[in-house]
């Protein structure tokens, strides 16, 4: 199968990820969207290392897996803390800070 | 087989100081009796940001080099760079420590795992919590903003990207006051900073594709060599930019930027203000100069057209602005493009008007917002600008020293944002760009409008009205004073520092 066929899947998981972040309204699924584009990238990096024949792409991917992760541990303990506080999850709910 | 990599450890001498300087904060967070740690923090963090200067100008200067397998570039615009964080973060820190007679700074919740206005908070003010753990939290977003312009691999530039930012979504949601509002700004900031930074790698992502590697030099020789897949190399160039562009909050990226700015503790919003505009338009100088300079017929007009519409958007939105730290916020988007306008320039030129640029405007945006942080209403921030009105009979110092830091904001002769924006424009025309410096002195113009009708306020409002000033404590004065003495020494005599920043604008490649 043409490796090409990879990379445009990548695109499209990773533009599914924005609408995500874009249209959802509660704050774990447009965090889910994030990752979504995370893993898009980690997917095309896998692809292009293939197409290189170079191992370098599979080592960004652990690297990359790592940040995304950090970035959960921080992510969730907001929208947490933000929950705790309101009872809600919604980002149209945080409208404190307005024009 | 790997080859072991030959790391050159005293040309990253600052960078290791500055991390081991906030594990060592974590260490003490967990080991230290609370009544002891506000004063261990403060001098761990100011004893490791000196010593870092300290290397960055005796150490790093003479170790020069790519080292670490290609990946960390440590040159002339690095060293600048860091030297000018660091110096940033040293006095936006001692803002931060303001304690206003407490035990503890004054700004951070002592409790910021609970609830606003919980029994949970309550007891942890009773009973004395700290909020100490703001100092590791700052070292190591320093340690990340420092490795961001040195970075000349994209995978790494994207690592520090999340370095700087994590401690800095974290620091935002920690005020003591008004925490509704600053979770709220923590929350906004996270989920856009973290939407941003997944455009940054998928653009890095391309950028392999094309290339086969993340190295910036690998990258800048494909350019013009390698055609199997070119398709890739605009749109990837793009996508970095808009990772990039979002963290120096240009439009149209810079939604976040009055949300965050005015929901985060105010010391805070000075810092990361100033420290990472800094590190991330040193960030986009390797990137666009070192990395993709050879496409720049393809990136430079979308640039160019960025710029154009921050400074005119930053320039009108802080009109209507009515909140002091949300005219500042626009003010900063304004000069995000005033920046942009000096990097597209290219050449040598551009890379030390920006870098002149960041030095000038730095200095006067933590002293800035160290100075909002005084002035208090029933206890709490007063921020409006109605309640501003007639401070200048009640606290001459600290309406004097404002007053000053808007003039340099607008670019008034004899300040250093007068020189700074000089040097940008000049560096624009020299280029090509008349237009863009056209547009750039429009927009100077009206926001001086906005910051002479907050002065005309200041002196000759009405006075009705419970605000005061608090007396500040030696940390936040020297903040200031030094940041205001800084400013119109830029102002005065820039040839030096323009002649630094001149030497130090050459790329290691």
């Amino acid at each position: 199968m043409n490796l090409t066929a990879y990379i445009y899947l990548a695109t499209l998981l990773f533009a599914i990820g924005a609408l995500v972040v874009l249209l959802r309204r509660n704050t774990i699924i447009v965090f889910m969207g994030v990752e979504l584009m995370l893993n898009a990238c980690n997917l095309a990096l896998i692809t292009f290392a293939r197409m290189h024949g170079s191992l370098d792409g599979q080592v960004y991917v652990l690297f990359v897996m790592v940040v995304a992760a950090a970035e959960v541990v921080v992510g969730l303990a907001i929208i947490m803390s933000i929950y705790r506080a309101r009872r809600s999850a919604s980002v149209d709910d945080a409208n404190l800070l307005k024009l | 087989m790997f080859d072991v990599p030959e790391i050159d450890y005293l040309a990253i001498l600052p960078l290791i100081i500055v991390f081991a300087g906030g594990l060592i904060g974590c260490l003490l967070e967990g080991f230290l009796h609370r009544s002891r740690r506000p004063n261990a923090q403060l001098w761990l963090s100011i004893v490791t940001l000196v010593a870092a200067l300290v290397a960055v100008v005796w150490v790093a200067r003479d170790n020069q080099g790519i080292t670490a397998a290609g990946a960390v570039t440590i040159d002339g615009p690095t060293l600048l760079i860091q030297g000018l964080v660091l110096m940033l973060s040293i006095i936006g820190l001692l803002a931060m420590s303001e304690r206003l007679g407490g035990t503890n700074p004054d700004a951070f919740t002592q409790a910021g795992v609970s609830v606003p206005g919980s029994v949970e908070e309550a007891d942890a003010v009773r009973l004395g919590g700290t909020t100490t753990e703001v100092y590791p939290l700052t070292l190591l977003s320093v340690g990340g903003m420092m490795l961001f312009p040195a970075s000349n691999d994209l995978l790494l530039m994207f690592i520090a990207l999340e370095v700087l930012s994590l401690p800095l979504y974290v620091l935002s949601g920690l005020a003591r006051r008004r925490r509704l509002l600053s979770q709220e700004a923590s929350l906004k900031y996270f989920l856009l900073g973290a939407f941003s930074s997944a455009f940054f790698l998928f653009g890095a992502v391309l950028l392999y594709g094309y290339a086969g590697s993340m190295r910036l030099d690998v990258i800048a020789e494909a350019i013009g060599t390698q055609t199997v897949m070119d398709g890739l190399l605009v749109p990837g160039i793009l996508l970095l930019a808009v990772g990039l562009l979002f963290k120096v909050g240009a439009v149209p990226f810079h939604s976040w930027v009055p949300d965050v700015y005015q929901g985060a503790p105010t010391t805070v919003t000075g810092f990361m203000a100033a420290c990472t505009k800094v590190a991330a338009f040193g960030a986009m100088l390797r990137l666009l100069y070192v990395g993709v300079e050879a496409a720049r017929l393809d990136w430079q007009p979308v640039l160019a057209a960025v710029a154009a519409v921050t400074m005119v958007v930053g320039a009108v939105l802080t009109i209507v602005q009515t909140d002091v730290k949300r005219i500042l916020a626009y003010s900063s988007i304004a000069h995000a493009g005033f920046v942009l306008t000096g990097l597209i320039a290219m050449q040598q030129v551009g890379a030390s008007s920006t870098m002149f640029y960041l030095m000038a405007y730095g200095f006067m945006t933590i002293p800035a917002f160290a100075l909002v942080a005084l002035v208090r209403s029933a206890g709490s921030e007063a921020t409006h600008i109605s309640q501003w009105a007639g401070l200048g009979q009640r606290a001459p110092w600290m309406a004097a020293a404002f007053s000053f830091l808007l003039l340099a904001f607008a670019g008034i002769p004899l300040t250093s944002g007068f020189t700074g924006k000089f040097a940008v424009f000049a560096a624009a025309i020299a280029n090509d760009y008349a237009w863009l410096a056209v547009i750039g002195v429009l927009a100077s113009a009206v926001t001086a409008y906005i910051y002479f009708k907050l002065i005309v306020t200041l002196y000759f409002g009405d006075r009705k009205n419970d605000t005061v000033v608090v007396t500040p404590s030696a940390l936040t004065t020297f903040a200031v004073v030094s940041g205001v003495l800084i400013t119109l020494g830029l102002g005065i005599a820039p040839a030096p520092l323009l002649d630094l920043a001149a030497n130090a604008a050459h790329f290691l490649r």
